[in-house]
């Protein structure tokens, strides 16, 4: 077992230079001169030259790789060239906002798919089975953002429970905060949601094909007690697979989401910082949703080993 | 039976195709043109679907933008098909080497990076566009196609007339071409679809955002981006463009599920 | 009354009829075997006792249990029998457990399902039901896992969870068919001594007959969904009624006319001191790479001419020594030699073409995508001009012919065929190319025992019409003491004996070949039956 955690944790040390080189090169690539689009066409050769120093320009590219990536293991994600504030300071307060909301809609997601496709495989060809693959049809179908609209239109504009779009703070509150963050959540939720149902009701139907169900049956289980005692945890390991990338989805989309709620998270600053040309501030939001990812996907590793003790013994 | 899936699937997306075709030659207004008088209006005798704010009418933006969404999906996926099957067979052909398990971290790299991601990045350095918006969704289809493509090849390696072609002398590419690649081509037509119905949707998002094809090149979300200000008094803005992608989507899908159940009802996808 | 009663039982799957009127008892204390072939119907007579059957069945007639109606028992009044009243065991011990529960935890679960006892005295229970069963604690943790234990441990796992409530009545579906020879003869033992012990009636399905004359006191021959007959096994065997019975039993101690090898010696292949090893997967932190030894050292020899078996146990090498001469594996040590060159992954398609194969599985050998001719002309690739157009065409027709199928055949796929006509593809796809050595992997073990003689004695014919030397792997003795001049013995990677058929069957040098012997079932001496005064 502890070989394996190991043995994760490194490929999640790798996984995560690889990514910040590959993020660092991509924006290397970038055309023009940070400088003189700050400072505007007419700014005289000198004072190019002084930006230019100031924000490290001119050192050889290994040079700046391994003073951004040093920097970000402290903390430091350089300065917005735009703004010429540390990146950490306004990307920190937008990650709360943007994160939590990922997280969120995977628990909200989780919560719903998974009674919803157990539900299914046990009732299988039933009416039940029917309405939600149906509903899960065309829950797949559905593009979040517009799906988040309509919830506006409806529970926002229309019946006033929600407010149609800001974010208090979660110094208003942890509940404020949660409640603002809940139409976005369900809106991006559902989708999701609905693909993951669809996978738990298929996985579960193929471990129900599997021998030892047919074991468990012989010994006196009834279709119910082998279904929850025997096939679910086994059905778990691919589902779990798509959690882990069901995450990363959710994570861009929450970004995009802001957009019809006004949420103060990282899609409006990324999405500035890339019309601004402020790049550093586009690496370090893009490093750090790649991060979250990878970690997320590494917790996702080691619930897979606590599920499976074949994973255990075996690297 | 089963395969009226596969029949309203096709027609759902056959329609789109059409109108996308179609909108080369004619459609029954100018989408360039603005028409102030008219703005606003509801579906109609003479707008089909209404018009926008700008008084273009909505039925011939469809139709337009339908171009948009199948040509980014459909070039997407196949560059995600072209590089990602191949790399999926050769990481097959050699498992547990260091090529395949070089493809296989890298499968998971991307897979860190989700098309958006990708999009941000690209557009920070090139300017957003179309062009950028199929590269996105491209890169992010390579490593589906592989690992797809692996999973179903690892086990036919496993069976006897793998063995007898070996035998038979055929080395491993051959073996890939000859013998596995037909074995997993149905896999691959089912997913294929469904990848396409992914990639309208994330054109859709992309375009929504601003980093997808640019004015004047019409999109459905851009579409459904100018009409988040005005959808509580002109909903239609926001219905019609997000019901051209439901069903488009739900078209695909439909046509997916019922090639599987035409070709092979074992297959399972990868709907993630 | 009789224990079971199975009375004129009708069973149709989606409208197709499978069972047609099966009617058989099973008394306290007694065991009874069912069998017949594939398609005969007998597994599907054992899961409708347990009333585990596939959707869309429609069943007719009366199961009773001591006089319990079966048949139409609700599932919860049947839930409450299984396990209880009536255990299973099944046919494949490596997919009955579910992987992610401890084996404990699995026998418990029988115990604490139907008995008020509590999680202790459960566990207790469990503990004696595993020693019971040959899995003693002090070896068998409750805490293992079922990937841990090789597939004799896993049946007799099954068997603990299928007995440990002392049932009525246990049926085991094939229950030693997919174990080696040796732990069958165990775990057929372990089942005898339970009926003995217990009381109880043992239903058993299998369909060898040499099983069935070692374990029961009567026997069903079913044939198609009908009983065709039944009698006390002794008798039975002494005066076979059913022409279907006779041809069974003809099939199952078939033996094959083998033409005299009057070949001079002339090696073909000359395996010397083969050794291959295989990296295991690391466990240990930073623990050295540990190798296994597959194939520790072996020599043999074949002659043009000989027809030389090789057997032995799973887990033995034997197929790993196959992979190794068919040249798809490299070797870590000596050297294997076929006509005179060497034998490597890399070796020259001319050398290839003079050694090929007959594989196990009738079902997973073809490309399922392609026809019968694409297939059986594969082995083209290793020749510097294949044959084209017309002069193909009749190599097809040849190798079918051959075989004794039809060169109309060649047009067709493969999921046309039944079982023993794709073997009968599968070695015409060998012969094509008139290779001077085939190697026969398992090649009968798949199939039905009548089509099993008829490819025996198919093979045997090769010999001659096509000059065939051959080495045939089995793990089944019968088969290779009739099709064979030399036997080869395999265990742990070595080569234990190594001598002619007969002799090494009738007086056998090492122990272990001794023991392989000893532990086969074999079938009665018909005649000396019949000779016994009734």
């Amino acid at each position: 077992m502890l070989r394996y955690c190991l043995k994760r944790l490194l490929s999640l040390v790798i996984s995560l230079v690889v990514a910040s080189l590959v993020i660092f090169l991509v924006i290397e690539v970038a055309p023009g001169d940070p400088a003189s689009f700050m400072l505007g066409i007419n700014a005289q050769e000198d004072t190019l030259n002084a930006l230019r120093e100031e924000l490290g320009l001119n050192q050889s590219k290994f040079e700046r790789y391994m003073s951004w990536s040093i920097g970000m293991l402290q903390g430091d994600f350089g300065t917005s060239y735009t703004y010429r504030t540390p990146v950490a300071q306004m990307v920190s307060d937008r990650l709360w906002v943007s994160l939590p909301l990922a997280l969120y809609a995977l628990a909200l997601s989780t919560i719903i798919a998974f009674p919803a496709g157990i539900y299914a495989a046990s009732r299988r060809g039933g009416a039940g089975d029917v309405t939600i693959m149906g509903a899960t049809q065309l829950g797949v179908a559905i593009p979040n953002f517009w799906f988040a609209m309509m919830l506006v239109l409806v529970f926002a504009i229309n019946l006033r429970w929600f407010s149609a779009g800001g974010f208090p703070g979660w110094d208003e509150g942890f509940f404020n905060g949660l409640k603002a963050l809940t139409l976005p959540a369900i809106a991006l939720a559902l989708p999701q949601a609905a693909i993951l149902a669809r996978v738990m009701r298929s996985s579960l139907l193929d471990i129900l094909n599997e021998d030892f169900i047919r074991t468990a049956r012989a010994k006196g289980l009834s279709r119910r007690q082998a279904l929850w005692r025997h096939a679910l945890r086994n059905a778990l390991i691919p589902v779990l697979t798509i959690i882990g990338l069901q995450f990363s989805f959710l994570l861009a989309g929450s970004i995009i989401i802001e957009q019809v709620f006004y949420l103060p998270g990282l899609g409006r600053l990324v999405f500035q910082s890339i019309s601004q040309r402020d790049l550093i501030v586009v690496e370090s939001v893009v490093m750090l949703l790649v991060f979250a990812v990878i970690v997320v996907n590494f917790i996702v590793d080691l619930a897979y080993a606590w599920v499976d003790p074949r994973l255990r013994s075996r690297t | 039976m089963r395969s009226r899936n596969l029949i309203i699937g096709s027609v759902l997306t056959a329609i789109f195709l059409v109108a996308a075709l179609v909108s080369f030659v004619w459609t029954p207004f100018d989408v360039t043109q603005m028409n102030i008088p008219s703005k606003l209006k509801t579906p109609n005798g003479t707008n089909w679907l209404g018009t926008d704010h700008f008084g273009r009418d909505i039925f011939s933006m469809i139709m337009v933008g339908a171009r948009t969404s199948i040509a980014v999906a459909l070039v997407a996926v196949s560059i995600g098909m072209f590089i990602g099957v191949p790399l999926g067979l050769a990481a097959a052909a050699r498992q547990g080497s260091l090529l395949d398990e070089v493809i296989m971290r890298g499968n998971d790299l991307v897979f860190a990076f989700p098309s958006l991601v990708i999009a941000i990045l690209i557009t920070a350095v090139f300017g957003p566009g179309a062009v950028n918006a199929i590269i996105a969704i491209g890169i992010f289809n390579i490593p589906v196609f592989a690992r797809l493509t692996r999973g179903a090849a690892l086990p036919l390696w496993q069976r006897e007339f793998i063995m007898a072609a070996r035998v038979a002398g055929k080395g491993s590419s051959r073996i890939s071409l000859e013998h596995i690649l037909p074995n997993v081509t149905n896999l691959l037509i089912v997913q294929g679809t469904i990848q396409f119905s992914l990639g309208i949707l994330a054109e859709a998002g992309l375009s929504y955002v601003g980093l997808g094809a640019q004015p004047p090149l019409p999109s459905w979300g851009r579409m459904l981006a100018d009409a988040q200000t005005m959808v509580s008094f002109a909903p239609h803005l926001a219905l019609i463009p997000g019901g051209a992608i439901i069903l488009t989507v739900l078209g695909l899908n439909l046509m997916g599920d019922g090639l599987r159940d035409l070709l092979d009802p074992r297959i399972r996808v990868d709907r993630t | 009354m009789s224990l079971l009663a199975i009375q004129n039982l009708e069973l149709s799957i989606h409208g197709a009829p499978i069972l047609k009127g099966v009617s058989l008892d099973v008394a306290q204390g007694e065991i009874v075997a069912i069998t017949g072939e594939s398609g005969s119907g007998k597994s599907l007579t054992a899961f409708s006792v347990m009333q585990l059957l596939p959707r869309g069945t429609v069943t007719k007639g009366s199961i009773q249990l001591d006089g319990t109606d079966l048949l139409n028992a609700p599932d919860a009044e049947m839930c409450d029998l299984r396990g209880n009243d009536i255990g299973m065991v099944f046919q494949e011990p490596m997919t009955a457990l579910n992987p992610l529960m401890t084996i404990g935890d699995q026998v418990m679960e029988t115990i604490l399902l139907h008995t008020s006892a509590s999680h202790e005295e459960a566990r207790l229970k469990a503990e004696e039901t595993l020693t019971r069963v040959g899995l003693p604690s002090e070896k068998f943790k409750l805490a293992r896992f079922p990937h841990e234990l090789s597939g004799g441990q896993r049946q007799r796992v099954v068997i603990a969870m299928a007995i440990a409530l002392r049932p009525r009545l246990l049926i085991a579906d094939e229950p030693t068919t997919a174990l080696d020879v040796t732990t069958q003869a165990q775990i057929l033992d372990l089942l005898k001594d339970l009926v003995q012990d217990f009381g109880m009636g043992l239903l058993m399905i299998t369909h060898d007959l040499a099983v069935v004359s070692g374990m029961a006191d009567r026997i069903i021959v079913m044939r198609n969904g009908e009983v065709v007959e039944t009698g006390e096994t002794s008798a039975l065997f002494a005066n076979m009624q059913h022409e279907y019975t006779r041809a069974l039993f003809a099939a199952s101690s078939h033996e094959v006319d083998l033409p005299t090898n009057t070949r001079p010696d002339n090696a073909l292949l000359v395996v010397k001191d083969a050794i291959r090893d295989y990296p295991r997967p690391r466990t240990e932190l930073f623990a050295p790479r540990e190798y296994n030894r597959a194939v520790n050292g072996i020599s043999f020899t074949l002659n043009k001419g000989e027809r030389i078996g090789l057997v032995g146990e799973s887990g033995c090498g034997k197929s790993t020594l196959t992979r190794a001469i068919l040249g798809l594996e490299p070797l870590q040590g000596g050297s294997i030699t076929a006509f005179g060159q060497d034998v490597a992954p890399d070796m020259p398609a001319a050398l290839r073409s003079g050694l090929q194969v007959v594989f196990q599985d009738p079902y997973g050998s073809f490309n399922p995508r392609h026809k019968v001719a694409r297939i059986v002309t594969e082995p083209f690739h290793l020749l510097p001009n294949p044959p084209k157009g017309k002069d193909r065409q009749n190599r097809i027709s040849e190798a079918l012919i051959a075989v004794g199928l039809q060169p109309s055949d060649a047009d067709k796929y493969i999921h046309a065929f039944s079982g023993g006509q794709r073997q009968r593809i599968a070695i015409a796809r060998a012969l094509i190319i008139r290779p001077e050595l085939i190697i026969f992997d398992e090649a009968v073990s798949a199939l039905d025992v009548s089509i099993r003689a008829q490819i025996l004695d198919l093979i045997a014919e090769l010999t001659q019409s096509h000059d065939l030397s051959y080495l045939f792997i089995s793990h089944d003795l019968s088969v290779v003491r009739t099709i064979t001049d030399r036997v080869l013995v395999m265990k742990d990677g070595e080569i234990v004996e190594d001598g002619p058929t007969e002799q090494v069957f009738n007086t056998p040098n090492h122990p272990y070949t001794a023991s392989l012997i000893a532990a086969a079932p074999t079938l009665p001496d018909v005649k000396a039956l019949t000779d016994v005064p009734a």
